[in-house]
């Protein structure tokens, strides 16, 4: 057992007791201190739900669906089975375009363990186009060039519209990702 | 509030670890550092405890289901009431709501709260355990990480407000200052926002000095009614008013740039202390800064700065210890770390100690007589928000 480097340590302020922890250099952590390791394994079979399987056949079939609430009159997607606010059914189904705004993005330089990526993610919460204002969901920028910060912020901002890029067709599983991302729409000058 | 509380509750001891990037120690060892420290400084023992209250994050964490349960001998639970309360970032200053209903409604006179996080364990990266928190069918197939929604939420909240990198920079310079004073830092530093700002962008607009750490550590406080706290204390703090609201789940229907769910914990909890203008009444906060906008987002959510406007009021030095608002003069999450529920339990720890008077070099000036806490978390969707004062 390596001795830890300070077990306690005073200073001029409360709770004037000191104060006791023993930290470890990543050198006795992975080593001279006693560690065991375990890895789960554990797997889960996910029903999709009642709403949500319903979409995932739209996106299959290349189409966005929404659901309208009948009382507060919101329209959303991905749908919901019922109104978390009104706690009514919302089974008004509406087909949506492929195109929205982006409501944020951010430009992602790592994994989740911290790892860097050469080629950055762009996560976005969009709104599409005839939902109601604010209610975005979650998917990802394409269709801009450079890894930069400054060349992606030069083509990408807040409000711009974006669509939908799909996967082909026959490649389509009836999930999220066959929205492959969403692009800049491009400007036609003559319009 | 219609209803108000019968019974006056205060805090009369509070006890910290080391927070530390790693710990030898187990959870039930931190948790025992803080506890026993939190009884002593209060000059009770454990016999006096009637009920022991434990915060403590995602099991995920520590790769031990149920831990709240198995934490329970280092918190000083054994053979009590034991509740472990859970709300993600928001636990540890929910906590202390829990504690706080359990002798408001007169169930008890002393009950003992613990905060502790031990994140380290989780391997390669304790972000891994937040992975789970994504919709499994429409969020995960995307290959998120948790650092998006904040990076996301930061940067709606610059684009409504025209707010610059620079000057949230400046939040991760103030608190990791402030944390050289204190006792238990991890991460206190001398920075500038130029050093921030050329940190690593980790996912833009966060850079890597405008995160707080991965961190082990415990908090604890011992909360007595009123009749019980005047006989062992001279200094009782109270907790004046309580409050917590979470938002929907769908976080991406949410608006991003306000916290609205932080307004409506503040209401209640403002509401129950008798405070109508909280910029004048409260003299300190401990907003919850995980991340740095954080700390300026919540200061919005908690009516102690107008929308959009806590970067300016950071700016002038509204929010230095010496300012008109002193806020994390503790350091912070950014500045003395970030173990999760205990760091929302450590923010009390601060206001129990600046509300004294005994928080040595970190005192703000001018006698404060009222401060709040808040903490933050789940899927970014609770606001838990805690009033104290020495009346
Ligand atoms: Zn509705």
């Amino acid at each position: 057992m390596a001795k830890p480097a300070r077990a306690v340590r005073k200073m001029d302020a409360p709770p004037w007791l000191a104060l006791r922890g023993s930290p470890l250099s990543d050198d006795e952590f992975h080593g001279k201190v006693s560690t065991t390791s375990w890895i789960p394994r554990l797997e889960y079979g996910w029903d999709a739900g009642i709403a949500i399987s319903r979409f995932l056949e739209g996106l299959k079939a290349g189409k966005i669906l929404g659901v309208r609430c009948r009382v507060c009159g919101r329209t959303v997607t991905p749908p919901r089975a019922f109104c978390e606010l009104d706690f009514r059914p919302m089974d008004d189904w509406v087909e949506l375009a492929d195109t929205a705004t982006i409501n944020t993005y951010s430009i992602c330089y790592v994994t989740w363990d911290l790892k860097p990526l050469r080629k950055p993610q762009i996560p976005a919460v969009v709104e599409i186009d005839g939902t109601t204002p604010r209610v975005g969901f979650l998917h990802l920028i394409g269709g801009v060039n450079g890894s930069s910060v400054e060349a992606i912020r030069k083509q990408l901002r807040v409000g711009m519209p974006v669509r939908a890029v799909w996967k082909k067709p026959h490649q389509r599983a009836g999930a999220i990702t066959d929205i492959l991302y969403f692009e800049p729409v491009k400007r036609h000058p003559e319009r | 509030m219609k209803r108000k509380p019968r019974r006056k509750v205060a805090v009369i001891g509070a006890g910290l670890s080391l927070f530390m990037r790693r710990a030898l120690e187990t959870g039930k060892e931190l948790s025992y550092y803080a506890a026993s420290q939190a009884l002593e400084t209060a000059g009770v023992r454990l016999k006096d405890i009637q009920a022991v209250v434990m915060a403590t994050a995602p099991d995920a964490f520590d790769g031990v289901h149920m831990k709240g349960d198995w934490l329970l001998d280092g918190a000083g639970g054994v053979r009590k009431p034991y509740t472990r309360a859970y709300v993600g970032g928001g636990s540890g200053v929910f906590s202390i709501i829990s504690g706080w209903t359990l002798v408001a409604s007169g169930l008890f006179d002393l009950v003992l709260v613990v905060g502790e996080e031990k994140m380290s364990s989780c391997q390669p990266h304790p972000q891994g355990a937040f992975l789970t928190i994504f919709d499994h069918t429409i969020e995960r197939p995307l290959g998120p990480n948790l650092l998006w929604i904040f990076s996301l939420e930061q940067h709606r909240y610059m684009s409504s407000y025209g707010i610059r990198n620079e000057d949230i920079a400046l939040v991760s310079v103030k608190n990791k200052r402030n944390a050289l004073n204190h006792p238990a830092a991890q991460v206190a530093a001398n920075l500038s926002v130029k050093d921030v700002l050329a940190s690593d962008v980790v996912a833009w607009p966060v850079h890597r000095l405008m995160v707080s750490p991965v961190s082990d550590g415990a908090a604890a406080i011992v909360l007595a009614a009123e009749h019980v706290a005047r006989r062992l204390s001279e200094k009782p703090v109270w907790v004046q008013g309580v409050g917590w609201s979470l938002d929907t789940s769908y976080w991406g229907n949410r608006d991003l740039a306000y916290p609205r769910y932080v307004e409506r914990a503040a209401r209640m909890a403002y509401g129950m202390a008798g405070i109508s203008e909280p910029r004048k009444e409260i003299h300190i906060a401990e907003p919850y800064d995980p991340f740095a906008y954080k700390e300026l987002h919540h200061l919005e959510g908690l009516l102690l700065a107008d929308r959009g406007k806590a970067p300016d009021d950071l700016a002038r030095g509204r929010f230095d210890r010496t300012g008109e608002l002193p806020t994390c003069p503790s350091g912070g999450l950014m500045g003395v770390g970030n173990p999760i529920a205990a760091a929302g339990v450590m923010k009390v720890c601060e206001l129990f100690w600046q509300l004294r008077g005994e928080a040595g070099a970190r005192q703000i000036p001018g006698n404060p007589e009222r401060g709040v806490a808040q903490a933050w978390g789940d899927l970014m969707q609770i606001g838990t928000v805690a009033v104290l004062g020495v009346h």
